[in-house]
C-alpha cells in the first residue's frame, strides 16, 4: 500500500466534500483515484480504499466490483469503447467492433499485447443521435464507420491522439481518472473542448434559420397572481 | 404497416411552429457554458427573482406552473418538492444526472452546453425544499459533462450564486458533482443514493420514500436534469408562460432526442405533444430508402409503438392511451430495414448486464429471456418459446424489485404483439437466421 504522498492528499480532499460522518460516500472517487495510480483497481487499491474509510477490504471490493468503469486488469492508456446497443448496432456499430477486434486482436475488456489499448464493447453511451460511437477515455467519436474506427485506432497506436467529435483532447485513462475522482481539467484546452455537434444544435438551428423563437414574457411579472395557499 | 413519410426539403410551416427552443436554445451560443456568457443570456436573474420570495410561495408557484418532471415518471415537480418535510433536520437535493436508458441522450447536451442553468435550478430549488447541501450525481462517462459542471460550481461560487449567505439572503449551499462509475440501475432513485454512499447501487424497499428516508436516510428530494433545468426558465417566465409552450394538460416543452433512420438526428426541443409524424419532417424525412416500422417514445423500457402510431401527440396522456409511457422522449425510429426481434434481443442483453442482482424476477428472468431469443434467432426456436418468453415477462412485470425488471419486459410484450410474425418467420424458417446456433451454444 505504497501511494505517494499526493494521493493521500488527494484522498483526504475527496473526504471533505461529504458531510462529517458520512464520508462512506467518498468510496466512489476513491476508487476512481487508486485507478488515476494503478490503471486499474489493485490489490493495493482496495487496502487503500479500505484504511482511509475505516472499512473491510470485502466492502471495498464488493462496490469495485459492481461498477464497470472500475477495470480489474491493468488497462491501456486509451479505452476504446465501441457502442453496440441496439440503435447504435443498427448503425453499424457492431461491425466497428468488430473491426477494432481484428485490427487489435483483442476481445472485449482486453488489452492489446503492448499494454497500450484496451477494447470494450460499451452499453448505451448517451450519444444515440450520434450513432454509431466510440468513445476514447470517454470522449465521443461521433459517427463512426469501421473505416474511420480503424484510422482513429491506427492513430493511437502510432502515439498520436486524435481529436475527438465532442469532449476534450485526449488525455490518459489515468490522468481521465483524476477527474473522475472529482479533481478540476488542469487543461484550459481540455475545459474548453467542444460540446456542440450537429444533431446537438439540430433543433435550435432549425428554429433559428427559420426565425422561431418561444413567446416573449416579462421577467419582472410576480410569481403569483393571487394569494399562494400555502401562505397561511 | 409500413408508412411512407414525406420529405420536404424544409418542414411546412406549421410542423416549424412546434420547434420551442427554450431550454436548448442557449446551446447555440458557444461560450455559453461560462459565466460571463451565461449572465449575459439572462443568466442567473431567475436566482435573483426566486429569492425574492418565500420557500412556500416557490413551491406554490411550481405547482401552478404544471411542470412535470423530465426523467421518465413525469411526476410534478412542485409537489415533489412540497414531500420534503420542513422538520428543521438537514436534507438534501440531489439531481439525477445518471442518463443512461438506451436512446436517451439529452441531459448530456444540456450538461456540456449550459451547466449553469442546471447549476442555477439547483440553487432555486435548494432554496425552495431548505436544503443546504446538493449533489448532482452524473453519470461516469460523461466526464466533459463532469467538468463543465465542475466549473460552473467554481465560477457561481466565486460570484456569490454559492456558498454562504447566497446574494445576501442568509441561504447557504454546497453542491457537490459527483462521477458514478457505470451502472444503468443508478438511474434509478433509490439505487442512485446507495451508489451515492458508497455502496452498491442497489434499489431500496418503498416506503419509506425518498422524500422522508433518503440520502443518509434524511429527507432528499430527487429531480433529473432536465426538470431541474427548466426551472430558470419558468421562474422567469411566469407558470402562464410555461402552460401555454405546451399543450393541453402537459406544461411545457420537451426536447425529443431522435435517433436512428432519419436525415438528421438530434434534439428537437417542442411542444410537449408533437407527433411523430411531426418530428420526422423536422428531421429532414426518413433516410432514403427507409420506411418506418416501429419507434419507441421514451427509452428502451417503453414500449414500442407501430407504425400506426404516428399521429399519437406524443405527451404523457396521449402516449399512455396509446399503450406505451411517454418515458423521457427518446424517440428510436427503426425501419423496415431493422429487425424487432433482433433489437429485442439486443435490449435484453442490455437488461442482463445491468440487472443489479437483488431480485430473482429481474436476474434470471433476464438471463434467460436472452437465451430464448438466441435460440430463435439461430433458426432452432419453437412456438413455445413464444409462450415461454410471455410467461417469463408475467414473471417479471410487477414482480421485480424496481423498475428495471418491469422496463425490460416492454419491448418484448410490445414486440410480440406488433411482430409476432418476425418472430414466426424464425421459427418457421422462412427467414435467414442470424446467428449460429452452434457458435452462441444456444440449445
Amino acid at each position: 500500500m505504497n501511494y505517494p504522498e499526493k494521493i493521500r492528499e488527494q484522498a483526504e480532499a475527496i473526504l471533505v466534500r461529504y458531510p462529517e460522518g458520512r464520508e462512506r460516500s467518498a468510496l466512489l472517487p476513491l476508487l476512481h483515484l487508486v485507478q488515476s495510480h494503478d490503471g486499474y483497481v489493485s490489490e493495493d487499491g482496495i487496502a487503500f480504499c479500505a484504511d482511509v474509510l475505516d472499512i473491510t477490504k470485502a466492502q471495498v471490493q464488493a462496490v469495485s466490483t459492481f461498477y464497470t468503469m472500475y477495470k480489474r486488469e491493468p488497462a491501456g492508456d486509451w479505452l476504446v469503447s465501441v457502442c453496440t446497443n441496439t440503435l447504435c448496432r443498427a448503425k453499424g456499430g457492431q461491425q466497428v467492433f468488430d473491426a477494432l477486434s481484428g485490427e487489435l486482436d483483442v476481445g472485449h475488456d482486453e488489452t492489446t499485447a503492448d499494454g497500450k489499448i484496451t477494447l470494450e464493447h460499451a452499453e448505451c453511451l448517451a450519444a444515440c443521435d450520434y450513432a454509431p460511437v466510440v468513445t476514447v477515455n470517454y470522449e465521443f467519436y461521433d459517427e463512426m464507420d469501421e473505416d474511420k474506427s480503424l484510422e482513429l485506432v491506427r492513430e493511437l497506436k502510432e502515439g498520436r491522439r486524435p481529436v475527438p467529435s465532442r469532449g476534450a483532447p485526449l488525455c490518459t485513462l489515468r490522468e481521465t481518472s483524476v477527474q473522475l475522482a472529482g479533481f478540476d481539467e488542469e487543461r484550459t484546452a481540455g475545459l474548453e473542448g467542444n460540446a456542440q455537434g450537429d444533431a446537438t444544435l439540430a433543433g435550435a438551428r432549425l428554429a433559428a434559420e427559420a426565425g422561431i423563437t418561444a413567446p416573449p414574457f416579462d421577467p419582472a411579472a410576480p410569481l403569483l397572481a393571487k394569494e399562494p395557499e400555502e401562505a397561511k | 404497416m409500413s408508412v411512407t413519410v414525406p420529405a420536404p426539403r424544409r418542414p411546412r410551416e406549421d410542423v416549424l411552429d412546434k420547434l420551442k427552443p427554450v431550454v436548448t436554445k442557449r446551446w447555440m451560443s458557444p461560450g455559453a457554458w461560462k459565466i460571463d456568457v451565461y449572465e449575459q443570456l439572462d443568466g442567473y436573474k431567475a436566482l435573483r427573482k426566486a429569492l425574492g420570495y418565500s420557500e412556500a410561495d416557490l413551491i406554490a408557484f411550481m405547482k401552478e406552473s404544471g411542470h412535470r418532471g423530465r426523467g421518465g415518471a413525469g411526476f410534478p415537480v412542485g409537489m415533489k418538492w412540497q414531500f420534503v418535510p420542513d422538520d428543521g433536520q438537514e436534507h438534501y437535493l440531489v439531481v439525477n444526472a445518471d442518463e443512461g436508458e438506451p436512446g436517451t441522450c439529452k441531459d448530456l447536451p444540456l450538461m456540456m452546453n449550459d451547466p449553469h442553468s442546471l447549476i442555477e435550478g439547483v440553487i432555486i430549488a435548494s432554496y425552495a425544499i431548505k436544503a443546504s447541501r446538493a449533489f448532482v450525481y452524473v453519470r461516469g462517462e460523461a466526464i466533459h459533462a463532469a467538468r463543465r459542471l465542475r466549473n460552473a460550481v467554481r465560477e457561481a461560487k466565486e460570484a456569490g450564486y454559492l456558498g454562504k449567505d447566497i446574494l445576501g439572503s442568509g441561504f447557504d449551499l454546497d453542491v457537490v458533482i459527483h462521477s458514478g462509475a457505470g451502472a444503468y440501475i443508478c438511474g434509478e432513485e433509490t439505487a442512485l443514493l446507495d451508489s451515492l454512499e458508497g455502496k452498491r447501487g442497489q434499489p431500496r424497499l418503498r416506503p419509506p420514500f425518498p422524500a422522508t428516508h433518503g440520502l443518509y436516510n434524511k429527507p432528499t428530494c430527487i429531480n433529473n436534469v432536465g426538470s431541474i433545468a427548466a426551472v430558470p426558465h419558468i421562474v422567469l417566465g411566469g407558470a402562464q408562460w410555461w402552460k401555454d409552450l405546451g399543450s393541453e394538460n402537459a406544461a411545457g416543452t420537451m426536447i425529443y432526442s431522435l435517433s436512428g433512420r432519419v436525415k438528421h438526428p438530434g434534439q428537437y426541443e417542442c411542444s410537449l405533444g408533437t407527433t411523430l409524424r411531426e418530428l420526422i419532417e423536422l428531421a429532414g424525412g426518413m433516410e432514403d430508402g427507409h420506411e418506418l416500422k416501429f419507434f419507441t417514445p421514451g427509452g428502451s423500457s417503453t414500449p414500442m409503438l407501430s407504425a400506426d402510431s404516428i399521429d399519437v401527440p406524443l405527451d404523457f396522456d396521449n402516449v399512455a392511451k396509446a399503450g406505451s409511457i411517454l418515458g423521457t422522449t427518446a424517440v428510436m425510429i427503426f425501419s423496415d430495414q431493422d429487425c424487432p426481434v433482433v433489437s429485442c434481443w439486443r435490449w435484453l442483453k442490455f437488461y442482463q448486464h445491468e440487472s443489479c442482482g437483488k431480485c430473482t424476477p429481474c436476474r434470471e428472468g433476464n438471463y434467460w429471456m436472452v437465451r430464448v431469443y438466441e435460440r430463435i434467432l439461430s433458426g432452432t426456436g419453437s412456438i413455445g418459446d413464444l409462450k415461454l418468453l410471455e410467461s417469463a415477462c408475467k414473471n417479471l412485470l410487477g414482480r421485480s424489485f424496481c423498475g428495471l425488471g418491469d422496463g425490460a419486459t416492454s419491448c418484448v410484450t410490445s414486440s410480440l404483439k406488433f411482430f409476432r410474425q418476425d418472430y414466426l418467420d424464425y421459427i418457421e424458417g422462412n427467414k435467414p437466421a442470424p446467428f449460429d446456433a452452434e457458435k452462441i451454444g444456444a440449445h
